[in-house]
C-alpha cells in the first residue's frame, strides 16, 4: 500500500489539482498535511478526496512531513511518497521511481532534477544556488547527491520508521539525508520533472537553512 | 553627585525591590535573588565610585576599569543570549509536537 504525503501551506490554488492528479495516476491513498494554512487548502483537499491532517498553527514543511509520515505509518503504509503541493511535480514520475526502488532493492528513492533534461531550472538556481546546496549537503551529511534539495522522495516503511524529522523548516531536506545515511539505508536517485511556477528557496532561504543546520549541531 | 549617579541609584534601588517581589512570588529562588541583589549592589558601587573598577581591572591585568566592565558585560550578554536561544528552540519543538498531536488526534481512526 502506497501512501502519498503532501505537505501544504496556502496552496488553495493548486491542492485540488495536485490531489486529483495523484488519483488519476492510481494513487488512492493521499494524505494532505495542512500546515496551518490561512486559506481553504484543508477544505479543498478534503473535497478533492484526500485525507487531511491539520496543523492548527504553521510549523514548517519539515514538521508537516513528519506529521504526514506518522499518519501514513499509522494507516499501515508500506511505501511513503513525499510529494509537493504546489503542482510543480508530475505524479506520473511516482510509478517509475517506485519500480526503481523495488527492482534495485533499496529503501529510499531521492528525486533529482539533474538526471535528465526535463526540468527547466532558473539560471541562478541551476548554476549557483543548487551547486552550493550540493556542497552544503555534502558537508553536513557526507552524501553526494545530484539534487540536495528535492521534495520528491519515496521511502519504504522501514526507512520512514527509521527517520524522525526534527527540523521544522526547510533544513529537513538535509536532515532526512543525514538520518538515512546514519541508518545505513540503501538509496538511489531517480529523475523527476519539476515545473517552475514559483521560485522556491532563494539565497536568503538557503542562508537560513545553513543557519538552522549549524544550530542543530549545537542543540539536541 | 552627578545626576546620572542619582538616576542610576534610584533604578538599582527599584531593581532590588523588584527582586524581593519576585522571590516572594516564587518566580526566582532564594539563591537567585541573593545573586541578583549582589549584582545590583555592585552596580551601585560602580555608579557611586567609577574608579572602583580601576582597581579591579588592574587586578586582572586590564588597563581601564571601563574596559573590564565592557568585557564582563559582553560575556554575560552572549551567555544569556545563548541560553535564551536554546530555550526558544526547545519551545518551538514543543509547540510542533503539540500541533502534531492535535492533528493526528483529530482523525480518530489513526
Amino acid at each position: 500500500m502506497v501512501t502519498v504525503v503532501v505537505p501544504a501551506y496556502n496552496e488553495a490554488e493548486n491542492i485540488g489539482r495536485v490531489v486529483r492528479g495523484l488519483f488519476e495516476q492510481g494513487w488512492q491513498r493521499v494524505i494532505v498535511v495542512d500546515d496551518g494554512s490561512l486559506d481553504d487548502t484543508a477544505k479543498l483537499a478534503a473535497e478533492a478526496g484526500a485525507l487531511v491532517l491539520r496543523h492548527e498553527i504553521n510549523r514548517g514543511q519539515g514538521a508537516a512531513l513528519q506529521t504526514g509520515d506518522e499518519g501514513a505509518l499509522a494507516l499501515g503504509a508500506e511505501f511513503v511518497v513525499h510529494f509537493d503541493a504546489d503542482g510543480q511535480f508530475s505524479p506520473a514520475d511516482i510509478a517509475p521511481a517506485l519500480r526503481a526502488l523495488q527492482t534495485q532493492g533499496v529503501e529510499v528513492v531521492w528525486g533529482s532534477r539533474f538526471l535528465d533534461g526535463r526540468s527547466q531550472i532558473p539560471w541562478l538556481k541551476k548554476y549557483i544556488i543548487l551547486p552550493v546546496s550540493r556542497w552544503v549537503n555534502y558537508l553536513f551529511t557526507g552524501m553526494r547527491l545530484s539534487d540536495a534539495h528535492n521534495g520528491f522522495r519515496i521511502l519504504t516503511r522501514r526507512a520512514a520508521e527509521a527517520i524522525a524529522i526534527r527540523q521544522d523548516g526547510m533544513a529537513h531536506n538535509t536532515e532526512i539525508v543525514r538520518q538515512i545515511k546514519k541508518n545505513n539505508l540503501k538509496w538511489v536517485e531517480y529523475p523527476v520533472e519539476v515545473r517552475y511556477l514559483e521560485y522556491g528557496q532563494g539565497i536568503t532561504g538557503g542562508l537560513k537553512i545553513v543557519g538552522d543546520l549549524l544550530w542543530s549541531r549545537l542543540l539536541k | 553627585m552627578l545626576t546620572i549617579q542619582i538616576l542610576l541609584l534610584f533604578f538599582f534601588f527599584f531593581a532590588i525591590l523588584k527582586i524581593g517581589g519576585r522571590w516572594r512570588g516564587g518566580e526566582i529562588t532564594g539563591r537567585g535573588a541573593i545573586l541578583w541583589v549582589i549584582f545590583w549592589l555592585l552596580a551601585a558601587v560602580v555608579a557611586l565610585e567609577p574608579d572602583a573598577t580601576f582597581y579591579l581591572a588592574r587586578a586582572v591585568g586590564i588597563g581601564r576599569g571601563a574596559d573590564l566592565v565592557v568585557y564582563l558585560a559582553l560575556t554575560l550578554i552572549f551567555f544569556l543570549l545563548f541560553r535564551i536561544i536554546v530555550k526558544v528552540e526547545k519551545i518551538n519543538r514543543d509547540i510542533t509536537k503539540l500541533t502534531r498531536r492535535m492533528a493526528l488526534k483529530e482523525k480518530e481512526k489513526l
